[in-house]
């Protein structure tokens, strides 16, 4: 995090005195920085957020359900996209690597379409047009549009995978399917893990859509929290709590798609393997 | 179509409105982004920091979140400003994040050599920034800030909600006047069609003209 880059293009490595100047600079900008967090420290404690009154509702048990069962509706509403899309976007990316032409096209069509629109012009038009529940029509937007854009991830796999694989795996008689499902599409889809653990963060993050629905999801727990006068609009500590909680579950997902990166980097089976040089071998089987 | 021809200025004052975020908002995104970039690759490790910290924490925001902080948050602290400014705020933080990974990730492409080459020829930092390293940077990093771009625009949406007056708000009025739901969607979406696909016909013509050939 805070290693300078080994080589880079932008300077040379510094030398004694760029040293010095640097660490100057640097404890005048923390200098700087923590300033101003003890700016935002100030004003929080200026206008009364640390108050114990607007502290109060979250210690009352039927507040935390409330959170919980916000919490638990937005993991549902984000398993169910995820699970969604994800089949939704092998679908679409079948499609796309169709032999037949208007598949193809139909195909092309549906995925531009959906990336093109507004996620939330999706569920709005699910949810008002056509007068579905809220939680339908979140998870129908989140899976046409992450199933698009995931079905373009597919695709991009499958081509990213050497020529090789599939000429060879045409040679030994395989037909368009198994070749497909034995050799491109699991090499496809583990070089791209990363990139799918990513697109299903979006997910995660557009749950937070169901809010504007009035999908009974996290923000709109905090929501109903924050508008209660009894608790003297505790506005302020609610992003406080549930911020930290929202932001660390999609960091975790992040994390691990950057963990599966490296690891994917460091693994034996996606690097050249040496073989070792042709060696004599009986040419008929079973004449040792 | 009568939906779109009887409210037409109900439409074009939704079209404006989004275009005018979405303008606003990239601007302050870029800008933003660039800061953060230049934080994120300098030589001072408290600024490297600062950099990681914003990027980190606003990608994995959800853009509704900071919306409802923003919006709701912020007028707590004394500072009240018309929604509009809130919501370009928010866009504009929200996407800086992805325009610093895309803009550092266009710094990462450019070869050492090149920065090598300009310091051996005696140029000083900022030549060798401007003359060298930055216009390499800039014709990889095109793409990449188009398509974030994009979202930028499609992501505006959510300031409807937010009582911004903006494309996807006007369905709103419409469906109060009793006109056919489907079709004011339908022309909503047009509407979105038409920026978006403006702004990747914009970025496809800066690549044909300045795009490294790859």
């Amino acid at each position: 995090m805070s290693r300078p880059p080994q080589a880079s293009a932008l300077y040379d490595v510094p030398g004694p005195h760029a040293r010095r100047r640097h660490l100057l600079y640097g404890l005048l900008s923390t200098a700087v920085l923590l300033g101003l967090a003890a700016w935002i420290l100030y004003l929080l404690f200026d206008t009364d957020q640390f108050t114990a009154v607007k502290w109060r509702p979250f210690l009352y048990e039927g507040i935390q359900e409330l959170l919980w069962k916000g919490l638990v509706n937005t993991l549902k509403a984000f398993a169910l996209a995820a699970v969604l899309s994800l089949v939704l976007g092998a679908v679409l990316a079948t499609g796309r690597l169709s032999d037949h032409r208007p598949v193809r096209w139909i195909a092309t069509l549906l995925v531009e379409f959906f990336r093109a629109m507004p996620v939330l012009v999706m569920i709005f038009f699910i949810f008002v047009a056509l007068k579905v529940q809220p939680l339908p029509a979140l998870v129908t937007g989140l899976a046409l549009y992450n199933g698009s854009v995931l079905a373009e991830v597919f695709r991009t796999g499958v081509h990213a995978v050497p020529r090789g694989q599939g000429e060879a795996a045409y040679a030994l008689g395989m037909r368009k399917t198994q070749v497909m499902t034995f050799v491109l599409v699991p090499q496809a889809v583990r070089a791209m893990l990363p990139a799918i653990i990513s697109q299903l963060v979006v997910a995660l993050k557009d749950t937070s859509l169901g809010y504007l629905i009035t999908y009974e999801e996290f923000l709109h727990a905090g929501k109903l929290i924050a508008s209660n006068l009894d608790y003297d609009l505790p506005f302020i500590p609610v992003v406080l709590v549930i911020s930290p909680l929202y932001i660390g579950l999609c960091m975790l997902l992040s994390w691990s798609a950057t963990w599966i990166a490296r690891r994917e980097r460091r693994d034996p089976r996606t690097k050249g393997v040496d073989v070792a040089p042709a060696a004599p071998v009986p040419t008929l089987p079973g004449r040792e | 179509m009568d939906v779109l021809t009887e409210n037409f200025s109900l439409y074009g004052e939704g079209f404006l409105g989004t275009l005018e975020l979405t303008v606003y908002a990239s601007a302050l995104a870029l800008v933003l982004g660039f800061v953060m970039a230049a934080f994120r690759v300098a030589p001072v490790g408290s600024f490297r920091v600062f950099g990681t910290v914003w990027v980190t924490v606003l990608r994995n925001t959800p853009l509704t979140l900071l919306f409802f902080a923003v919006m709701l948050g912020l007028p707590r602290f004394g500072l009240v400003l018309p929604f509009e400014v809130f919501a370009v705020l928010a866009l504009g933080c929200y996407t800086s994040a992805f325009i610093c990974e895309a803009l550092r990730s266009g710094i990462n492409t450019v070869p050492v050599g090149q920065g090598e080459a300009a310091r051996s020829l005696g140029m000083n930092f900022t030549q060798t920034l401007g003359t060298v390293v930055l216009p390499q940077a800039f014709r990889s990093v095109i793409p990449p800030i188009g398509s974030t771009l994009i979202a930028l625009a499609k992501n505006s949406a959510i300031a409807g909600a937010f009582s911004v007056t903006e494309l996807l708000g006007t369905y709103k009025t419409l469906s109060e006047l009793g006109y056919n739901i489907i079709w004011t969607f339908v022309w909503i979406a047009v509407g979105y069609l038409i920026i978006t696909l403006a702004i990747s016909a914009v970025f496809n013509l800066m690549e044909k003209r300045w795009g490294v050939t790859r």
